[in-house]
């Protein structure tokens, strides 16, 4: 069956142990995550969990029933037609090219946003794809650790 | 009113009105013990093991009804009681389980008798809650009943830690319960409701697929006037014995892994499965790419989650059975002709003819299908059946003659061996008038045995039957079948006195080897009204047919097995 890339939003009760149903019903199915995010919706008592997952449109169904099915679940969405974003910090030797660096991070709507003693810290924000072009760019750059936010999206 | 958290279990459970609980004590839960001490509004029965408290409240709940309510102390008393919470979640039961915890103070230390246990409890509960706070307990626990009733049926978890339990807050159980999150669609959709009906008219050889949710939004009387009104013949599958009577000329028997021939080649040949409160398990379909192949399918259930999940429904329905039967019945008065399938019937007629449900006499050995429809000719409706799990289950299933729904009492989703005699205790406790009888196997009997002291102790007088073969029989099936013979850990040959077993614990015990000793030692055994177990020596090497072997397809049954 066609595997393919889905983005899931689920509103739900900001409570305690609201993360763990989730991110069990996802092991305990067999459900795959390949990123999670999670806040606080302001000014309300609901969270945003984003959850990318991959699987066939029947697997992916089943996921929406199971989450809908939780009692602290609002609302599942699986977003057709959606703004998608994820940020990314890069951690890089100070002996690297500034100018360079800041260049390319110009390019993928980020900037140098930390310089220490002997590093830096870089950040871009854009589309899951383009920023893992952006790691695959910043390569060259010796790069010492990389952090990934996982995406968050909206509906259009 | 300002009390402490034990006091509001037991004021949560006089408001919810509970006759009885079941349960163990400890440590964690000794506050609410203490005040279960001091009312007499409702009955604890003290089980002798935590799993057994589950279960016997599982067969309360089923056979009433109602909620059952289960409570047991922190730690092992809590991972004792998680085969029934989840023998509860697999079949849909309504409970409400109350677990202690060690003080809110400790929790996160690895204190003594602590365990994660809202962790542990929750892929096999419904929902469940960990009370941090007294103010809070009136709240979960109306919402606990609430949500163990409602929608899809399950069990309810609630952990309160100790020193809880002794906070004193107040204590307001009138407000309403209120769960944005939480609005299980009860109404099917008209407009869905209207097609189905469309294409029960139009259909030539259309079949009804009872499952357990027909029993459990007691819907079952409403279905037998349905299939009735209609003509449409009902295949049941092992959770929902009993919804039609078994003398109706529409039932055709169980579907399934063990179903009967009729039913399997009915579901094979059917143009339209009308599907209720039923949800396609593995043990039900077989091979699912050849399932009702020549059907459309109409399925209706309160959980959407089981709707497509395995079959894909034409007519889905999120709903109540017995709402969206009733909806049905009105647009099918004027839209169903019941004389349209004659030739359908006929055909059902002759799969029945061909290979009905059968087993053969040797001798003088007692065969176990004799026993169970021995049983039911002299009890029938008068008792309710239990069963542990293995091949007497299943020969209970396809021979006991079931007349109404909640008359059936048996581990479906789970499996779970021991589970039969302490959910024979509920059931006794929830329907006095009748006699209890949990038809067991020489393996599973044991799996509960300590639950004789139970029944002395409370007079639930349950009628164990042990279908003794000497064997963990349908484990020893498969190898004779599958593992060319290698039967590995599965003789039973080594036996207790059950007769003795059962004496030394107050009750009667009998040992059966002919049709006449069974006959007397039942009629005897209702009359004294203790606790009984019957141990009946019956064929050894029985294989439960037919069958559908795992994976295989139902039109492709094997109807008998010869010994190679
Ligand atoms: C708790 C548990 N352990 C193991 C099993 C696997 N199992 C299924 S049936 C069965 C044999 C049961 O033997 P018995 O109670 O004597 O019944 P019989 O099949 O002989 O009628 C076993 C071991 C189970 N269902 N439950
Ligand atoms: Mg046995």
């Amino acid at each position: 069956m066609e595997q393919a890339r889905r983005v899931i939003s689920v509103i739900v009760l900001n409570e305690a142990s609201v993360l763990s149903r989730i991110a069990g019903l996802f092991s305990g199915r067999g459900y795959n995550i390949e990123s999670l995010t999670v806040a606080p919706i302001p000014d309300s008592k609901y969270s945003r969990i984003t959850i990318v997952t991959a699987g066939s449109i029947k697997v992916v169904e089943q996921i929406i029933k199971q989450l809908h099915k939780l009692i602290p679940v609002l609302k599942v969405y699986e977003h057709e037609d959606l703004v998608e974003k994820e940020m990314a910090m890069v951690k890089i030797p100070l002996s690297e090219s500034l100018g360079d660096i800041e260049a390319l991070a110009h390019a993928y709507n980020g900037r140098i946003v930390n310089v220490g003693s002997d590093t830096l810290i870089v950040m871009v924000a854009d589309e899951p794809m383009r920023v893992g072009h952006f790691l695959e760019a910043i390569k060259r750059f010796h790069p010492k650790e990389i952090v990934r936010s996982g995406s968050v999206a909206l509906e259009r | 009113m300002q009390i402490s958290g034990a006091q509001m279990v037991i004021e949560a459970l006089i408001a919810e009105e509970v006759e009885v609980i079941f349960g163990y004590p400890g440590g964690a839960i000794m506050n609410v013990y203490d005040a279960i001490y001091q009312q007499s509004s409702f009955q604890h029965v003290l089980t002798r093991h935590e799993q057994a408290a589950v279960h016997a409240a599982e067969g309360y709940a089923k056979a009433s009804g109602k909620v059952g309510v289960a409570m047991i102390t922190s730690g092992p008393g809590f991972t004792n009681a998680v085969t029934g919470i989840a023998d509860a979640y697999m079949d849909s039961v309504p409970l409400v389980v109350i677990s202690g915890q060690v003080p809110m103070s400790l929790i996160g230390t690895d204190a003594f008798q602590e365990i994660d246990a809202v962790g542990i409890s929750r892929p096999c509960t419904k929902h469940n809650y960990l009370v941090t706070d007294a103010k809070d307990l009136p709240r979960i626990l109306k919402e606990a009943f609430y949500l163990a009733r409602t929608g899809r049926p399950g069990p309810v978890h609630v952990d309160i830690p100790k020193d809880v339990t002794a906070q004193v807050a107040l204590f307001d159980y009138s407000k309403e319960v209120e769960l944005e999150t939480y609005k299980p669609t009860v109404k099917g959709n008209m407009r869905q409701i209207k097609k189905a009906v469309e294409a029960i008219a139009n259909a030539k050889r259309p079949l009804l697929y009872l499952g357990g949710g027909v029993i459990s939004s007691g819907a079952a009387q409403l279905v037998r006037e349905f299939s009735k009104m209609t003509q449409i013949p009902a295949v049941e599958t092992f959770m929902a014995r009993g919804t039609l009577h078994h003398a109706d000329p529409l039932l055709i028997s169980m579907l399934g892994m063990h179903g009967s021939y009729a039913a399997n080649m009915a579901m094979s040949e059917t143009d339209l499965v009308i599907g209720l409160g039923a949800r396609f398990d593995d043990r039900v379909t077989g091979k699912l790419s050849e399932f009702a192949k020549n059907a459309q399918i109409i399925h209706v259930d309160i959980d959407p989650a089981s709707i497509s999940k395995l079959v894909n429904a034409h007519f889905p329905i999120v709903g109540d059975v017995k709402n969206v039967v009733e909806s049905m019945m009105m647009l099918a008065k004027d839209q169903v002709d019941p004389l349209r399938y004659g030739p359908w019937h006929n055909t059902i007629a002759n799969f029945n003819k061909l290979h009905p449900l059968s087993y053969t006499e040797e001798g003088d050995r007692l065969k176990p299908q004799w026993v169970v429809q021995r049983i039911g000719e002299l009890l029938g409706d008068d008792a309710n059946i239990s069963t542990d799990v293995g091949q007497h289950q299943m020969w209970t299933a396809q021979f006991y003659p079931f007349s109404r729904p909640r008359q059936w009492n048996s581990s479906g989703g789970l499996g779970t061996m021991g589970y039969g005699f302490p959910a024979a205790i509920g059931v006794k406790r929830a329907d006095m008038d009748r006699i209890s009888v949990n038809i067991t196997g020489d393996g599973s009997i044991l799996m509960n045995i300590q639950e004789l002291m139970t029944a002395v102790e409370y007079n639930l007088p349950v009628i164990n039957v042990i279908l003794n073969n000497n064997f963990l029989g349908m484990v020893r099936q498969w190898q004779t079948m599958f593992y060319d013979k290698r039967h590995s850990s599965t003789d039973l040959s080594i036996q207790p006195d059950f007769v003795k077993l059962a004496e030394s614990f107050g009750g009667v015990g009998y040992r059966v080897t002919t049709k006449e000793e069974f006959d007397a030692a039942l009629k005897d055994a209702v009359e004294k009204n203790v606790v009984a177990l019957i141990d009946v020596v019956v064929a050894r090497f029985e294989n439960v047919l037919p069958m559908v072997p795992a994976g295989g397809s139902l039109f492709n049954m094997m109807l008998e097995y010869k010994d190679k």
